[in-house]
């Protein structure tokens, strides 16, 4: 489901963010994201979805991500960021799961039901009519989470769903996401979040993939996380 | 608050008046905007010295004011840099027209003066249905009822998302002010020396953050066509709600209904 072919990126002239990555990926693999600040994740994620002009190629669904496809790969795909406060751009938190929805022309009545089933999953009814610049950080980064639950994408990619958010919110987002078939690319510095949520990971540093191999493996290779300025999660040591 | 925090919450406050319960917000965008558009030519095509046909279109704001609970006072506040100006416009006209128009107990009104307050009194209620219009419709819902009577879109979206980058600017405006002033403890404003980089860092940053919130529309499937609510359809009482308002607008500015009441009980 997913190809990425030798993509490399880079802002500026000169310093590459991405080097070379491949790595290819089969329907609802659940695959954790992990790396050091500054390793290029969210770069890489946002060539998935065509927000950067990489060089090489990727594939979704067996989409090639291009101009022309975007509309196609983005509208089975939920990307949630890393900064909640850029995701939700709607007065409520209502309007903002609304937007998509009617985007896609999806009927007012079903759009509904649904935005009513996510709220319902994350535990955040009260959120539903609140003002997006009234609510805290922990809280818009719930919404920002059912803004794209609402779409049943087939496709999750998560950046930081965890970070700021308290232990029973963390608790939360992992059971809805692991109540969900939709493969998903979560990046997170929670290695214990990845651990339950992930059965790949793939791990980047300063722009190469490191390692690409079993959560479990990775995960308690004590040695290779610390190369690359990680350590164990705290359930492993 | 800091002048920047107050402009934020004046934009975030009419967000929230908008999204309302009361009567008046239950009528269509629709209605509501063709009401305001009417009472506002109405208002202005008033002559000059037909004060008191003029006084009887304050029933219009005054009915909205007291169904919709919103307080006079948000309104003087919201209005108090336009207000002024309005006020200014006909201050010298009673220097031109020094005619004698009538004599009230020995105190000479002149056309002047009388034309000065026709044109105080039409920028007060001008303002005043705007102001009742963006505090009974949301800007979304606006933007809808435009597209319905077929402005064209690129206007219609340039409205709407100039509206959410102002926000957007003052927000970031507002975070960069507060963290100013936590470096800069007791100091009144922005310190000259400050004011390239602030206004620069400002800027960029406001167009970082319009360009992630363009993206994450984009992702969510935006393709430049802003998807309204679902256009409401004009129900029976929004017609009537209308065109109650217009047959009253039209009352007041073809029948003196001020003589016609006196007439009524003076034979
Ligand atoms: N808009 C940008 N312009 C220039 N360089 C950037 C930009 N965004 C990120 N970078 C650089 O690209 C590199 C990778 O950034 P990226 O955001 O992908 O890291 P990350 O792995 O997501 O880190 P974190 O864990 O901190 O979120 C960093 O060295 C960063 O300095
Ligand atoms: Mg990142």
């Amino acid at each position: 489901m997913i190809e990425v072919k030798n993509v490399s990126y880079s802002y500026d002239s000169g310093n590459e963010v991405l080097h070379d990555i491949s790595f290819t990926a089969g329907k609802g693999e659940r695959i954790g994201l992990i790396g050091a600040n500054g390793a290029g994740k969210s770069t890489l994620m946002k060539a998935m979805l065509g927000l950067i002009p990489f060089s090489g190629a990727i594939r979704l669904f067996g989409t090639e991500v291009r101009k022309d496809t975007l509309s196609e790969i983005r509208s089975r795909t939920g990307y949630v960021l890393q900064n909640s406060d850029h995701q939700m751009f709607m007065p409520k938190v209502y309007d903002d799961m609304m937007f998509a929805p009617r985007n896609y022309g999806l009927s007012e009545e079903e759009t509904e039901q649904r935005i009513d089933r996510v709220l319902k999953q994350l535990n955040i009814e009260d959120l539903k009519y609140r003002y997006n610049h009234k609510i805290s950080g922990g809280e818009k980064k719930m919404a920002s989470i059912a803004v794209i639950l609402v779409m049943e994408p087939e496709l999750i990619i998560m950046d930081e769903p965890t970070a700021s958010l308290d232990p029973r919110n963390r608790r939360k987002v992992i059971n809805a996401v692991n109540s969900l078939d939709a493969g998903r690319i979560i990046t997170s510095h929670d290695l214990d979040m990845i651990r339950e949520t992930c059965d790949r990971v793939i791990l980047l540093n300063e722009g190469r993939i490191e390692a690409d191999g079993k959560a479990p493996e990775i995960l308690s290779d004590k040695e290779l996380l610390e190369r690359c300025g990680l350590e164990l999660p705290l359930s492993m040591q | 608050m800091d002048r920047i925090d107050r402009a934020v919450n004046d934009l975030r406050e009419m967000d929230e008046l908008a999204s309302g319960d009361s009567p008046v917000h239950h009528f269509s965008a629709l209605a509501k905007l063709t009401v305001t558009v009417v009472y506002i030519l109405t208002a202005v095509s008033f002559s000059p010295y037909d004060a008191s046909g003029l006084l009887m279109m304050v029933f219009y704001p005054l009915m909205i004011f007291q169904i919709t609970g919103i307080p006079f006072r948000t309104y003087l506040y919201k209005m108090r840099f336009v207000l002024p100006l309005v006020l200014f416009v006909g201050l010298f006209n009673p220097l031109f027209d020094r005619r004698v128009m009538l004599v009230l107990g020995g105190l000479k009104i002149t056309g002047g003066m009388i034309s000065m307050f026709t044109l105080m009194i039409k920028g007060m209620f001008c303002l005043s249905a705007s102001f009742l219009l963006a505090a009974t419709v949301r800007i979304d819902d606006l933007c809808a009822a435009l597209r319905k009577i077929h402005m064209p879109d690129m206007i219609v979206t340039l409205l709407l998302l100039t509206y959410r980058y102002v926000s957007v600017l003052l927000d970031e405006a507002s975070i960069m002010n507060e963290a100013y002033h936590l470096r800069a403890p007791g100091q009144k404003g922005i310190h000259v020396s400050a004011w390239g980089s602030f206004f620069g860092q400002l800027l960029l940053r406001s167009f970082d953050r319009a360009q992630e919130l363009y993206e994450s529309m984009r992702l969510r499937g935006y393709r430049g066509e802003f998807p309204y609510a679902r256009a409401e359809k004009e129900k029976g009482r929004d017609f009537l709600y209308a065109a109650g308002w217009i047959l009253f607008f039209v009352l007041c500015r073809y029948v003196n209904i001020p003589v016609l009441l006196g007439r009524l009980f003076v034979r």
